[in-house]
């Protein structure tokens, strides 16, 4: 069962969406996107755990407050068995075990979704004050989904959609119901974890996604933690870690370690992690600190010790999806063409060729 | 001589293929219709030449699940749209909403004099984005 396309799938992509109406906001994995078109930088930080060929995808949204109009999107790589309320402090735990402290930072977590008209909705969900709905279908069907009830999709997202749509039609979508958040005291900032159980061949993160909406030279920076039975292949491969520089630059690993038994005794006390081992997972954290338009690819993830992650996974073109035969290429074919027509057609040739071939 | 002709055939066969890819799909009819896709928040072509004086009917086709708009004018007309509040407005002549997965029509005729004219789309982040074409006249 180590189906390629779905190997590489286990993603989670945030897309900034601008909500309207009376939905507060909700921020998850990335960018968030202000009805003036600009972009806040936020940090995000997303736990893909896998064991039991279960990916268990933890994230958080931010509620931004009544009346902002922002959201974002999460494509996953298969069809979720259940989104439940997260733990309340699993990635926390998680930052305190890889970062160096006391600067514990505020994480944020993921993004909204869209669904449209075509679009098949699978689940919905009510966690808190989050409405969570699970979709399914094309780029079109699940921007219009978005679009018609109220998320605003900046324009890299018809794109953006495609690029996920055409690998695995699955969508999250969640925002904040302003009624909901004002009644339980919600207060802007404060974070309302999911987790989404997705069984896949092998876990998948969608990076690229938190370029949505940002200009090409905007850093984006996410925090990803995995844990998985066997030390993960990952494509594209981390860099190795200069200690924590804010300046470096790209997919970095900042610590590749068995995890320790204190750290999974602390996560699996946490509400829903009860499936995770006592012992024996591997701790991976991959700082993301990246350009937007240098963040092209997902991250695969070949959790199997095979280490062969799926370039299809990563988004990497395929055969069938490679770039079109480039236009230079067309003419050079035709000139080389016509060069050997000619020159086979030439009587003075075609006589050489012949005494040649006499011999 | 018969296979010369072939070959000679065959050559032009592919540069002219090669040529006409290379310029995208003809977005011109002979009527004076000029065909515009909006495809991943781009204007394809974004490149078109006209006569000075010439009426043009613009056809534009949405294929994306997001709105968009086509406004033509020069950089003051951009600029005014690019600092403007409307989500929508009423459509003139050279300037139209273009709803997700719609196509509409706007006519607009050129000044009669050798220029340039951009057009663009405002909504938030479009125009950054590279959502803008050029019309040059004459």
């Amino acid at each position: 069962m180590r189906n390629p396309f779905a190997r590489a799938l286990t993603l989670t992509i945030l897309t900034a969406i601008m909500l309207t109406g009376a939905a507060g906001s909700a921020l998850a994995c990335g960018g968030l996107v202000t009805p003036n078109g600009t972009i806040n930088l936020l940090k995000t930080t997303t736990l893909a755990a896998y064991h039991e060929g279960i990916e268990h995808y933890v994230t958080s949204f931010e509620f931004a407050g009544e009346g902002s109009e922002v959201g974002s999107i999460i494509p996953l790589p298969g069809v979720p068995t259940d989104v439940i309320k997260g733990g309340d402090w699993t990635l926390q735990r998680l930052i305190i075990e890889t970062q160096p402290q006391p600067e514990a930072r505020a994480f944020q977590a993921v993004g909204d979704a869209l669904a449209s008209a075509g679009a098949e909705v699978l689940l919905e969900k009510k966690i808190d004050a989050l409405d969570i709905t699970v979709l399914k279908g094309g780029a079109v069907e699940v921007g219009n989904w978005a679009r018609e009830h109220g998320y605003f999709l900046p324009p890299d997202a018809p794109e953006m959609l495609a690029f996920y749509a055409d690998r695995s039609p699955i969508f999250l979508a969640a925002r904040f119901n302003a009624e909901r958040a004002a009644n339980r005291g919600v207060q802007t900032g404060q974070g309302t974890p999911i987790h989404v159980v997705i069984p896949t061949p092998n876990p998948w993160v969608p990076l690229r996604i938190l370029a949505l909406g940002r200009k090409a030279a905007e850093v984006v920076q996410a925090d990803v933690y995995l844990l998985t039975d066997r030390r993960p292949e990952t494509l594209p491969q981390a860099e190795r870690s200069k200690g924590f520089d804010p300046n470096q630059r790209g997919l970095i690993q900042e610590v590749s370690e068995p995890a320790s038994t204190t750290l999974l005794a602390d996560l699996r006390s946490d509400r829903g992690m009860k499936w995770l081992p006592e012992n024996g997972m591997w701790l991976t954290y991959i700082r993301i600190n990246e350009t937007a338009a240098n963040l092209k690819h997902d991250l695969a993830i070949d959790a199997s010790g095979y280490g062969r992650p799926n370039p299809v996974a990563a988004g990497y073109p395929t055969a069938s999806g490679a770039a079109p035969w480039p236009i230079v290429w067309t003419v050079m074919s035709a000139l080389v063409a016509v060069a050997f027509l000619m020159v086979l057609t030439d009587p003075a040739v075609r006589r050489q060729a012949a005494r040649v071939f006499r011999r | 001589m018969k296979l010369r002709a072939a070959a000679a055939a065959v050559a032009l066969t592919l540069l002219v293929g090669a040529a006409a890819a290379s310029r995208g799909a003809a977005a011109r009819a002979n009527d004076g219709t000029v065909r515009i896709t909006i495809h991943y928040s781009k204007f394809e072509p974004a490149d078109l030449a006209v006569e000075p004086g010439e009426t043009v009917r613009f056809v534009l086709v949405n294929t994306d699940p997001i709105d968009h708009e086509f406004i033509l004018g020069d950089e003051r007309v951009q600029l005014v749209h690019e600092n403007g509040t409307e989500a929508h407005h009423a459509p003139r002549p050279g300037e139209v909403s273009v709803p997700a997965g719609e196509t509409v029509v706007t006519t607009y005729t050129f000044p009669k004099i050798s220029d340039s004219l951009i057009f663009g789309c405002h909504l938030p982040g479009h125009y950054d984005f590279g959502m803008r074409g050029v019309v040059s006249i004459g």
